[in-house]
Protein backbone atom coordinates (compact mmCIF):
# COMPACT_ATOMS: atom_id res chain seq x y z
CA UNK A 1 0.00 0.00 0.00
CA UNK A 2 1.46 3.60 -1.18
CA UNK A 3 0.86 6.97 1.16
CA UNK A 4 3.05 8.92 -1.12
CA UNK A 5 3.75 8.77 -5.06
CA UNK A 6 6.60 10.93 -5.93
CA UNK A 7 6.69 11.00 -9.89
CA UNK A 8 9.01 13.15 -12.09
CA UNK A 9 9.30 16.07 -9.12
CA UNK A 10 11.79 19.02 -9.85
CA UNK A 11 11.78 21.87 -7.72
CA UNK A 12 13.20 25.57 -8.19
CA UNK A 13 14.16 28.00 -5.75
CA UNK A 14 13.97 30.56 -8.20
CA UNK A 15 16.65 29.90 -10.29
CA UNK A 16 18.23 27.50 -8.37
CA UNK A 17 17.11 23.78 -9.03
CA UNK A 18 17.02 21.88 -5.49
CA UNK A 19 15.54 18.69 -6.60
CA UNK A 20 16.08 16.65 -9.87
CA UNK A 21 13.76 14.20 -11.47
CA UNK A 22 12.86 12.51 -8.01
CA UNK A 23 10.38 9.22 -7.94
CA UNK A 24 9.84 6.96 -4.96
CA UNK A 25 7.10 5.39 -3.81
CA UNK A 26 6.30 5.58 0.32
CA UNK A 27 4.90 2.54 1.86
CA UNK A 28 1.85 3.09 4.54
CA UNK A 29 2.65 1.67 7.75
CA UNK A 30 6.45 1.87 7.45
CA UNK A 31 9.21 4.31 8.13
CA UNK A 32 11.05 5.73 5.33
CA UNK A 33 14.46 7.93 5.95
CA UNK A 34 16.07 10.19 4.02
CA UNK A 35 19.28 10.71 4.52
CA UNK A 36 22.33 12.06 2.60
CA UNK A 37 24.94 15.30 3.37
CA UNK A 38 23.64 18.78 4.19
CA UNK A 39 21.84 20.83 1.44
CA UNK A 40 21.27 17.80 -0.89
CA UNK A 41 17.42 18.58 -0.35
CA UNK A 42 16.15 16.33 1.70
CA UNK A 43 14.45 18.88 3.61
CA UNK A 44 13.24 20.14 0.33
CA UNK A 45 11.62 17.36 -0.86
CA UNK A 46 9.94 16.56 2.56
CA UNK A 47 8.24 20.12 2.49
CA UNK A 48 6.81 19.13 -1.20
CA UNK A 49 5.28 16.38 0.80
CA UNK A 50 2.87 19.02 2.96
CA UNK A 51 3.80 22.02 0.51
CA UNK A 52 5.64 24.21 3.11
CA UNK A 53 7.66 25.18 -0.08
CA UNK A 54 4.26 27.16 -0.68
CA UNK A 55 5.52 29.44 2.02
CA UNK A 56 8.33 29.90 -0.05
CA UNK A 57 8.72 32.96 -2.11
CA UNK A 58 9.96 31.72 -6.14
CA UNK A 59 9.69 28.22 -5.33
CA UNK A 60 8.32 25.84 -7.73
CA UNK A 61 7.49 22.30 -8.16
CA UNK A 62 7.03 20.23 -11.37
CA UNK A 63 5.78 16.81 -11.37
CA UNK A 64 3.30 14.94 -9.67
CA UNK A 65 3.09 14.23 -5.48
CA UNK A 66 0.14 11.67 -5.45
CA UNK A 67 -0.93 11.30 -1.88
CA UNK A 68 -3.47 8.09 -1.46
CA UNK A 69 -3.67 8.53 -5.93
CA UNK A 70 -4.51 12.05 -5.49
CA UNK A 71 -2.63 15.01 -6.87
CA UNK A 72 -2.03 17.05 -3.87
CA UNK A 73 -1.03 19.98 -5.93
CA UNK A 74 -3.66 19.82 -8.08
CA UNK A 75 -6.65 18.19 -6.79
CA UNK A 76 -6.70 19.09 -2.95
CA UNK A 77 -6.79 21.95 -0.75
CA UNK A 78 -3.95 22.47 0.98
CA UNK A 79 -5.09 22.84 4.50
CA UNK A 80 -6.58 19.52 4.25
CA UNK A 81 -3.54 18.12 2.95
CA UNK A 82 -1.75 19.23 5.57
CA UNK A 83 -4.26 17.87 7.97
CA UNK A 84 -3.50 14.58 6.69
CA UNK A 85 0.06 15.39 6.71
CA UNK A 86 1.53 16.50 10.10
CA UNK A 87 4.97 17.60 10.44
CA UNK A 88 7.76 17.71 13.31
CA UNK A 89 10.46 20.25 13.02
CA UNK A 90 13.86 20.04 13.96
CA UNK A 91 13.92 22.58 16.71
CA UNK A 92 10.66 22.09 18.78
CA UNK A 93 8.21 24.87 18.11
CA UNK A 94 5.60 24.50 20.96
CA UNK A 95 3.09 27.65 20.65
CA UNK A 96 3.54 30.00 23.37
CA UNK A 97 0.21 28.51 25.42
CA UNK A 98 -0.67 25.77 27.67
CA UNK A 99 0.04 21.88 27.47
CA UNK A 100 -3.38 21.72 26.83
CA UNK A 101 -4.12 24.47 24.38
CA UNK A 102 -0.86 23.38 22.49
CA UNK A 103 -2.56 20.24 21.56
CA UNK A 104 -5.93 21.55 21.58
CA UNK A 105 -5.06 24.13 18.52
CA UNK A 106 -5.41 21.66 15.56
CA UNK A 107 -8.86 20.00 16.72
CA UNK A 108 -10.03 23.32 17.19
CA UNK A 109 -8.69 24.85 13.60
CA UNK A 110 -10.69 21.46 12.36
CA UNK A 111 -14.05 23.08 14.06
CA UNK A 112 -14.15 20.44 17.49
CA UNK A 113 -15.55 22.60 20.35
CA UNK A 114 -16.47 20.41 22.88
CA UNK A 115 -14.63 20.08 25.69
CA UNK A 116 -14.87 16.71 26.51
CA UNK A 117 -14.45 15.53 22.98
CA UNK A 118 -11.36 17.71 23.13
CA UNK A 119 -10.20 16.21 26.50
CA UNK A 120 -10.34 12.86 25.28
CA UNK A 121 -8.11 14.00 22.00
CA UNK A 122 -5.19 15.95 24.45
CA UNK A 123 -5.40 12.75 26.60
CA UNK A 124 -5.15 10.06 23.87
CA UNK A 125 -2.62 12.23 21.74
CA UNK A 126 -0.19 12.58 25.11
CA UNK A 127 -0.29 9.41 25.90
CA UNK A 128 0.42 8.41 22.13
CA UNK A 129 3.56 10.38 22.10
CA UNK A 130 4.40 9.10 25.66
CA UNK A 131 4.68 12.54 28.00
CA UNK A 132 1.08 11.83 29.50
CA UNK A 133 2.71 10.82 32.83
CA UNK A 134 4.97 13.61 32.79
CA UNK A 135 2.66 16.89 31.85
CA UNK A 136 -0.61 15.14 33.11
CA UNK A 137 -0.91 17.19 35.96
CA UNK A 138 0.50 20.76 34.48
CA UNK A 139 -1.36 20.48 31.37
CA UNK A 140 -2.54 24.31 32.11
CA UNK A 141 1.16 25.20 32.60
CA UNK A 142 3.02 26.87 29.42
CA UNK A 143 4.37 24.57 27.23
CA UNK A 144 7.47 27.27 27.00
CA UNK A 145 8.55 25.85 30.56
CA UNK A 146 8.72 21.50 29.64
CA UNK A 147 12.16 20.70 28.69
CA UNK A 148 13.34 20.38 24.79
CA UNK A 149 12.94 16.68 24.53
CA UNK A 150 9.40 16.90 26.43
CA UNK A 151 8.75 19.98 24.20
CA UNK A 152 9.28 17.60 20.80
CA UNK A 153 7.27 14.87 21.83
CA UNK A 154 4.76 18.08 22.94
CA UNK A 155 4.97 19.10 19.22
CA UNK A 156 4.53 15.32 17.55
CA UNK A 157 1.63 14.98 19.96
CA UNK A 158 0.61 18.40 18.53
CA UNK A 159 0.52 16.62 14.88
CA UNK A 160 -1.07 13.73 16.25
CA UNK A 161 -4.12 15.79 17.64
CA UNK A 162 -5.40 16.40 14.22
CA UNK A 163 -5.50 11.97 13.15
CA UNK A 164 -3.00 12.70 10.43
CA UNK A 165 -2.60 9.26 8.09
CA UNK A 166 1.33 10.84 7.47
CA UNK A 167 3.65 12.33 9.71
CA UNK A 168 6.47 14.37 8.07
CA UNK A 169 9.35 14.80 10.85
CA UNK A 170 12.54 16.73 10.04
CA UNK A 171 15.66 15.67 11.66
CA UNK A 172 13.20 15.52 14.85
CA UNK A 173 15.94 14.97 17.52
CA UNK A 174 19.17 16.43 16.34
CA UNK A 175 18.53 18.97 18.92
CA UNK A 176 18.09 16.98 21.79
CA UNK A 177 20.09 14.88 23.91
CA UNK A 178 21.06 10.74 24.01
CA UNK A 179 18.10 9.50 26.38
CA UNK A 180 15.72 12.18 24.74
CA UNK A 181 16.82 11.04 21.41
CA UNK A 182 16.29 7.41 22.50
CA UNK A 183 12.85 8.11 23.20
CA UNK A 184 11.28 9.62 20.53
CA UNK A 185 12.71 6.65 18.40
CA UNK A 186 11.10 4.25 20.55
CA UNK A 187 7.68 6.36 20.09
CA UNK A 188 8.52 6.79 15.92
CA UNK A 189 8.82 3.17 16.18
CA UNK A 190 5.58 2.92 17.77
CA UNK A 191 3.71 5.33 15.43
CA UNK A 192 3.60 3.73 12.75
CA UNK A 193 1.20 1.35 13.67
CA UNK A 194 -1.11 3.82 13.09
CA UNK A 195 0.87 5.99 11.11
CA UNK A 196 2.99 6.41 8.08
CA UNK A 197 6.62 8.47 9.16
CA UNK A 198 8.82 10.51 6.68
CA UNK A 199 11.93 10.92 8.41
CA UNK A 200 14.72 12.94 7.72
CA UNK A 201 17.96 12.38 9.77
CA UNK A 202 21.64 13.03 9.81
CA UNK A 203 22.29 9.64 12.09
CA UNK A 204 23.01 6.89 9.91
CA UNK A 205 22.65 4.82 12.99
CA UNK A 206 18.76 6.21 13.67
CA UNK A 207 17.83 5.32 9.94
CA UNK A 208 19.19 1.75 10.72
CA UNK A 209 17.79 1.32 14.59
CA UNK A 210 14.17 2.89 13.27
CA UNK A 211 13.63 2.78 9.28
CA UNK A 212 11.88 0.40 6.88
CA UNK A 213 13.39 2.03 3.72
CA UNK A 214 16.01 4.17 2.97
CA UNK A 215 16.20 6.86 0.39
CA UNK A 216 19.55 8.84 -0.23
CA UNK A 217 20.25 11.98 -1.58
CA UNK A 218 22.84 13.45 -3.00
CA UNK A 219 22.59 17.17 -4.75
CA UNK A 220 18.97 17.13 -5.26
CA UNK A 221 19.40 13.84 -6.48
CA UNK A 222 17.86 10.80 -5.15
CA UNK A 223 20.85 8.23 -6.13
CA UNK A 224 19.53 5.34 -4.48
CA UNK A 225 16.18 4.22 -2.56
CA UNK A 226 14.94 0.72 -1.02
CA UNK A 227 15.43 -1.58 2.25
CA UNK A 228 16.91 0.17 4.94
CA UNK A 229 18.65 -3.40 5.38
CA UNK A 230 19.79 -3.54 2.21
CA UNK A 231 21.43 0.05 1.53
CA UNK A 232 23.42 -0.40 4.70
CA UNK A 233 24.86 -4.03 3.79
CA UNK A 234 24.43 -4.30 0.32
CA UNK A 235 24.52 -0.65 -1.40
CA UNK A 236 23.96 -0.75 -5.41
CA UNK A 237 26.19 2.75 -5.95
CA UNK A 238 29.22 3.54 -5.03
CA UNK A 239 28.25 6.83 -4.10
CA UNK A 240 26.16 5.56 -0.91
CA UNK A 241 28.73 2.95 -0.24
CA UNK A 242 30.98 6.10 0.23
CA UNK A 243 28.48 8.07 2.37
CA UNK A 244 27.17 5.30 4.53
CA UNK A 245 31.02 3.98 5.35
CA UNK A 246 31.73 7.89 6.47
CA UNK A 247 33.78 8.43 3.67
CA UNK A 248 32.26 12.10 2.63
CA UNK A 249 29.15 13.95 3.80
CA UNK B 1 43.44 39.14 40.20
CA UNK B 2 45.89 42.05 39.36
CA UNK B 3 45.43 44.89 41.24
CA UNK B 4 44.95 47.50 38.68
CA UNK B 5 42.37 45.28 37.41
CA UNK B 6 40.35 45.06 40.55
CA UNK B 7 40.49 48.96 40.75
CA UNK B 8 39.25 49.03 37.49
CA UNK B 9 36.36 46.50 38.80
CA UNK B 10 35.39 48.91 41.56
CA UNK B 11 35.48 52.39 39.35
CA UNK B 12 32.95 50.28 37.36
CA UNK B 13 30.60 49.23 39.93
CA UNK B 14 31.14 52.65 41.55
CA UNK B 15 29.93 54.16 38.07
CA UNK B 16 26.75 51.87 37.81
CA UNK B 17 25.75 52.37 41.18
CA UNK B 18 26.27 55.72 40.47
CA UNK B 19 24.24 56.10 37.51
CA UNK B 20 21.38 54.16 39.49
CA UNK B 21 21.38 56.35 42.53
CA UNK B 22 21.31 59.57 40.65
CA UNK B 23 18.18 58.37 38.24
CA UNK B 24 16.80 56.66 41.59
CA UNK B 25 17.18 60.06 43.46
CA UNK B 26 15.73 62.24 40.68
CA UNK B 27 12.47 59.68 40.37
CA UNK B 28 11.83 59.56 44.22
CA UNK B 29 12.24 63.59 44.66
CA UNK B 30 9.84 64.10 42.08
CA UNK B 31 7.39 61.33 43.40
CA UNK B 32 7.79 62.45 46.88
CA UNK B 33 7.74 66.35 46.02
CA UNK B 34 4.27 65.48 44.86
CA UNK B 35 3.44 63.08 47.09
CA UNK B 36 4.22 65.55 50.10
CA UNK B 37 2.76 68.64 48.69
CA UNK B 38 -0.28 67.22 46.87
CA UNK B 39 -1.97 65.17 50.29
CA UNK B 40 -2.06 68.08 52.09
CA UNK B 41 -4.77 69.63 49.61
CA UNK B 42 -5.86 66.89 48.86
CA UNK B 43 -9.32 66.15 50.26
CA UNK B 44 -12.56 63.96 49.00
CA UNK B 45 -14.75 66.66 48.47
CA UNK B 46 -11.99 67.69 45.93
CA UNK B 47 -11.55 64.77 43.74
CA UNK B 48 -15.21 63.10 44.50
CA UNK B 49 -17.64 65.95 45.11
CA UNK B 50 -20.54 66.32 42.40
CA UNK B 51 -21.64 69.73 43.99
CA UNK B 52 -18.41 71.44 44.39
CA UNK B 53 -17.81 75.43 42.52
CA UNK B 54 -16.52 75.02 39.61
CA UNK B 55 -12.53 74.25 39.87
CA UNK B 56 -13.07 72.20 43.20
CA UNK B 57 -13.66 69.06 42.48
CA UNK B 58 -11.43 66.54 40.12
CA UNK B 59 -14.78 64.73 39.44
CA UNK B 60 -15.49 66.60 35.58
CA UNK B 61 -11.87 66.45 34.47
CA UNK B 62 -11.32 62.47 35.92
CA UNK B 63 -14.73 62.26 33.96
CA UNK B 64 -13.65 63.84 30.85
CA UNK B 65 -9.77 61.87 30.75
CA UNK B 66 -11.79 59.12 31.25
CA UNK B 67 -13.74 59.04 28.11
CA UNK B 68 -11.05 60.60 25.91
CA UNK B 69 -8.77 58.35 26.40
CA UNK B 70 -11.25 55.31 26.49
CA UNK B 71 -13.00 56.91 23.06
CA UNK B 72 -9.24 57.83 21.94
CA UNK B 73 -8.17 53.68 22.59
CA UNK B 74 -11.33 52.35 21.17
CA UNK B 75 -11.32 53.91 17.34
CA UNK B 76 -6.85 53.97 17.45
CA UNK B 77 -6.29 50.20 18.68
CA UNK B 78 -8.16 47.82 16.16
CA UNK B 79 -6.84 50.57 13.34
CA UNK B 80 -3.22 50.52 14.79
CA UNK B 81 -3.25 46.99 14.84
CA UNK B 82 -5.11 46.40 12.13
CA UNK B 83 -2.86 48.39 10.21
CA UNK B 84 0.29 46.91 11.95
CA UNK B 85 -0.73 43.31 10.99
CA UNK B 86 -1.31 44.63 7.35
CA UNK B 87 2.45 46.03 7.03
CA UNK B 88 3.63 42.87 8.42
CA UNK B 89 1.94 40.31 7.41
CA UNK B 90 -0.04 40.74 4.36
CA UNK B 91 1.81 43.92 2.19
CA UNK B 92 4.83 42.73 -0.02
CA UNK B 93 7.82 43.58 2.14
CA UNK B 94 9.85 46.36 0.68
CA UNK B 95 7.15 47.41 -1.99
CA UNK B 96 6.67 51.17 -2.35
CA UNK B 97 3.45 51.39 -1.02
CA UNK B 98 4.89 49.93 2.37
CA UNK B 99 8.15 52.60 2.31
CA UNK B 100 5.92 55.47 2.10
CA UNK B 101 3.20 54.50 5.01
CA UNK B 102 6.63 53.43 7.06
CA UNK B 103 7.46 56.84 6.40
CA UNK B 104 4.74 58.76 6.83
CA UNK B 105 4.54 56.77 10.33
CA UNK B 106 7.54 57.40 11.62
CA UNK B 107 7.17 61.40 10.12
CA UNK B 108 3.69 61.42 12.17
CA UNK B 109 5.26 60.17 15.25
CA UNK B 110 8.05 62.82 15.30
CA UNK B 111 5.50 65.36 15.38
CA UNK B 112 4.65 67.73 18.38
CA UNK B 113 1.72 67.47 19.58
CA UNK B 114 0.61 70.78 19.17
CA UNK B 115 0.68 70.69 15.28
CA UNK B 116 -2.30 67.72 15.65
CA UNK B 117 -4.14 70.20 17.81
CA UNK B 118 -4.09 72.53 15.40
CA UNK B 119 -4.99 70.73 13.18
CA UNK B 120 -7.53 69.19 15.44
CA UNK B 121 -8.66 72.88 15.62
CA UNK B 122 -8.65 73.88 12.40
CA UNK B 123 -10.17 70.51 10.68
CA UNK B 124 -12.59 69.23 13.91
CA UNK B 125 -13.47 72.36 15.42
CA UNK B 126 -13.72 75.22 12.89
CA UNK B 127 -14.55 73.21 9.36
CA UNK B 128 -16.25 70.20 10.89
CA UNK B 129 -18.27 73.30 12.96
CA UNK B 130 -18.12 70.93 16.03
CA UNK B 131 -16.94 73.18 18.50
CA UNK B 132 -14.81 72.73 21.20
CA UNK B 133 -15.46 69.12 22.79
CA UNK B 134 -14.69 66.09 23.79
CA UNK B 135 -15.27 64.44 20.29
CA UNK B 136 -12.83 66.70 18.61
CA UNK B 137 -10.18 65.87 21.45
CA UNK B 138 -11.10 62.25 21.09
CA UNK B 139 -10.20 62.14 17.08
CA UNK B 140 -7.24 64.65 17.62
CA UNK B 141 -6.03 62.43 20.32
CA UNK B 142 -6.67 59.30 18.13
CA UNK B 143 -4.52 60.61 15.24
CA UNK B 144 -1.59 61.30 17.63
CA UNK B 145 -1.65 57.69 18.88
CA UNK B 146 -1.84 56.26 16.06
CA UNK B 147 1.99 56.26 15.07
CA UNK B 148 2.95 54.76 18.51
CA UNK B 149 0.26 51.92 18.31
CA UNK B 150 1.44 50.98 14.79
CA UNK B 151 5.18 51.43 15.39
CA UNK B 152 5.02 48.93 18.59
CA UNK B 153 2.48 46.83 17.22
CA UNK B 154 4.77 46.08 14.55
CA UNK B 155 7.53 45.86 16.35
CA UNK B 156 6.07 42.75 18.57
CA UNK B 157 4.59 40.92 15.53
CA UNK B 158 8.01 40.51 13.93
CA UNK B 159 9.54 39.60 17.06
CA UNK B 160 7.07 36.24 16.79
CA UNK B 161 9.40 33.49 15.28
CA UNK B 162 8.49 32.29 12.26
CA UNK B 163 8.61 28.78 13.80
CA UNK B 164 5.39 29.87 15.73
CA UNK B 165 3.99 30.85 12.14
CA UNK B 166 5.17 27.26 10.58
CA UNK B 167 3.87 24.63 13.77
CA UNK B 168 0.11 26.63 13.06
CA UNK B 169 0.63 26.09 9.18
CA UNK B 170 1.17 22.40 9.27
CA UNK B 171 -1.39 21.59 11.40
CA UNK B 172 -3.81 23.04 8.26
CA UNK B 173 -4.59 26.39 10.02
CA UNK B 174 -4.84 29.11 7.43
CA UNK B 175 -2.94 32.72 7.47
CA UNK B 176 -5.96 34.10 8.97
CA UNK B 177 -6.69 31.66 11.29
CA UNK B 178 -2.12 31.67 12.53
CA UNK B 179 -2.58 35.31 13.03
CA UNK B 180 -5.53 35.36 15.24
CA UNK B 181 -5.02 32.50 17.35
CA UNK B 182 -1.12 32.20 17.53
CA UNK B 183 0.69 35.38 16.37
CA UNK B 184 -1.26 38.40 17.82
CA UNK B 185 -1.66 36.43 21.46
CA UNK B 186 2.01 35.89 21.66
CA UNK B 187 2.62 39.48 20.82
CA UNK B 188 0.16 40.67 23.38
CA UNK B 189 2.69 42.11 25.74
CA UNK B 190 3.83 44.11 23.11
CA UNK B 191 0.45 45.37 22.16
CA UNK B 192 0.03 46.05 25.49
CA UNK B 193 2.91 48.06 25.85
CA UNK B 194 2.35 50.68 23.45
CA UNK B 195 -1.63 50.68 24.78
CA UNK B 196 0.32 51.68 28.28
CA UNK B 197 2.22 54.44 26.15
CA UNK B 198 -0.91 55.36 24.65
CA UNK B 199 -2.57 56.41 27.30
CA UNK B 200 0.37 57.99 29.37
CA UNK B 201 0.45 59.84 26.11
CA UNK B 202 -3.07 60.93 26.16
CA UNK B 203 -3.43 61.79 29.38
CA UNK B 204 -0.25 63.93 29.73
CA UNK B 205 -1.47 65.80 26.45
CA UNK B 206 -2.38 69.30 27.10
CA UNK B 207 -1.31 71.28 23.72
CA UNK B 208 -3.47 69.59 21.41
CA UNK B 209 -6.23 69.08 23.91
CA UNK B 210 -6.56 72.65 25.11
CA UNK B 211 -6.94 73.29 21.10
CA UNK B 212 -9.69 70.58 20.42
CA UNK B 213 -11.17 69.86 23.81
CA UNK B 214 -11.50 73.26 25.47
CA UNK B 215 -11.32 74.19 28.67
CA UNK B 216 -14.53 73.80 30.63
CA UNK B 217 -14.32 72.88 33.97
CA UNK B 218 -17.80 71.49 34.47
CA UNK B 219 -19.40 67.67 34.12
CA UNK B 220 -19.73 66.41 30.56
CA UNK B 221 -23.18 66.06 28.92
CA UNK B 222 -22.45 64.21 25.78
CA UNK B 223 -19.53 63.91 23.34
CA UNK B 224 -20.23 67.46 22.02
CA UNK B 225 -19.50 69.33 26.02
CA UNK B 226 -16.04 70.84 25.84
CA UNK B 227 -14.35 69.46 28.71
CA UNK B 228 -10.51 70.06 30.35
CA UNK B 229 -8.54 66.83 31.20
CA UNK B 230 -6.71 66.87 34.31
CA UNK B 231 -3.94 67.84 32.54
CA UNK B 232 -5.67 70.87 31.18
CA UNK B 233 -7.00 71.70 34.52
CA UNK B 234 -3.40 71.52 36.06
CA UNK B 235 -1.93 73.84 33.54
CA UNK B 236 -4.94 76.10 33.55
CA UNK B 237 -4.48 76.61 37.92
CA UNK B 238 -0.40 76.69 37.88
CA UNK B 239 -0.04 79.20 34.67
CA UNK B 240 -3.63 81.17 34.89
CA UNK B 241 -4.71 80.73 38.90
CA UNK B 242 -1.03 80.13 40.52
CA UNK B 243 -2.54 77.94 42.58
CA UNK B 244 -0.22 75.21 43.25
CA UNK B 245 -1.86 73.65 45.91
CA UNK B 246 -4.36 72.25 43.65
CA UNK B 247 -2.04 71.91 41.15
CA UNK B 248 -0.14 69.13 43.28
CA UNK B 249 -3.50 67.44 43.99
CA UNK B 250 -4.82 67.48 40.86
CA UNK B 251 -0.68 65.84 40.10
CA UNK B 252 -1.52 63.23 42.41
CA UNK B 253 -4.86 62.16 41.46
CA UNK B 254 -3.00 62.47 37.90
CA UNK B 255 -0.67 60.30 38.70
CA UNK B 256 -3.08 57.72 40.53
CA UNK B 257 -5.24 57.85 37.97
CA UNK B 258 -2.51 56.66 35.28
CA UNK B 259 -1.43 53.67 37.83
CA UNK B 260 -4.91 52.88 37.57
CA UNK B 261 -5.13 52.49 34.03
CA UNK B 262 -2.57 50.95 33.38
CA UNK B 263 -3.08 48.24 35.34
CA UNK B 264 -6.46 47.65 33.76
CA UNK B 265 -4.93 47.36 30.91
CA UNK B 266 -2.84 44.59 32.34
CA UNK B 267 -5.45 42.56 33.49
CA UNK B 268 -7.52 42.86 30.46
CA UNK B 269 -4.05 41.66 28.20
CA UNK B 270 -3.51 38.88 30.80
CA UNK B 271 -7.34 37.59 30.27
CA UNK B 272 -7.04 38.13 26.17
CA UNK B 273 -3.59 35.55 26.59
CA UNK B 274 -5.89 33.26 28.23
CA UNK B 275 -8.49 32.70 25.10
N1 LIG C 1 14.23 28.91 1.06
C1 LIG C 1 15.22 28.61 0.22
N2 LIG C 1 15.55 29.47 -0.77
C2 LIG C 1 16.55 29.17 -1.63
N3 LIG C 1 17.29 28.07 -1.58
C3 LIG C 1 17.02 27.17 -0.61
C4 LIG C 1 15.97 27.39 0.33
N4 LIG C 1 15.94 26.34 1.18
C5 LIG C 1 16.90 25.51 0.76
N5 LIG C 1 17.56 25.99 -0.31
C6 LIG C 1 18.66 25.34 -1.03
O1 LIG C 1 18.21 24.09 -1.48
C7 LIG C 1 19.19 23.10 -1.28
C8 LIG C 1 18.62 21.97 -0.44
O2 LIG C 1 18.33 22.48 0.86
P1 LIG C 1 17.67 21.59 2.00
O3 LIG C 1 17.38 22.48 3.14
O4 LIG C 1 16.55 20.83 1.42
O5 LIG C 1 18.88 20.59 2.34
P2 LIG C 1 18.93 19.47 3.47
O6 LIG C 1 19.29 18.22 2.76
O7 LIG C 1 17.74 19.48 4.30
O8 LIG C 1 20.18 19.95 4.31
P3 LIG C 1 20.44 19.82 5.88
O9 LIG C 1 20.82 18.41 6.10
O10 LIG C 1 21.57 20.76 6.12
O11 LIG C 1 19.18 20.21 6.58
C9 LIG C 1 20.37 23.79 -0.62
O12 LIG C 1 21.33 24.05 -1.63
C10 LIG C 1 19.81 25.05 -0.09
O13 LIG C 1 20.77 26.07 -0.12
MG1 LIG D 1 17.30 19.98 6.35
Amino acid sequence: MTAFEINNVNLFYSDFQALHDVNLKVNKHEITAFIGPSGCGKSTLLRALNRMNDLIDGCRVEGEVLLNGVDIYKEMDVNVLRKRVGMVFQKPNPFPMSVYDNIAYGPRVHGIKSKPQLNEIVERCLRDAAIWDEVKDRLKKSALSLSGGQQQRLCIARSLAVQPDVLLMDEPTSALDPISTAKIEELVIQLKKQYTVVIVTHNMQQATRISDNTGFFLMGEMIEYGKTSDIFSVPSDKRTEDYITGRFG
Amino acid sequence: MSSKRKIINILNHARVYFGIGVSLAILLSILLLIIINGIQSLSFEFVFSLSAPRGFSLMPMIINTFIIVIFALVIALPLGIGAAIYLNEYAKPNSNVVKVVRACIVTLSGIPSIIYGLFGFLFYVIALGWTWSLRAGIFTVSIMILPILIRSTEDALRAIPVSYRMGSYALGAGKFHTIRKVVVPAAINGILASVILSIGRVVGETAALLLTAGTLLDMPQNLSSSGATLSVFMYLITVEHGDMQRAYATALVLMTFVLGLNLLANFIARKLKKV
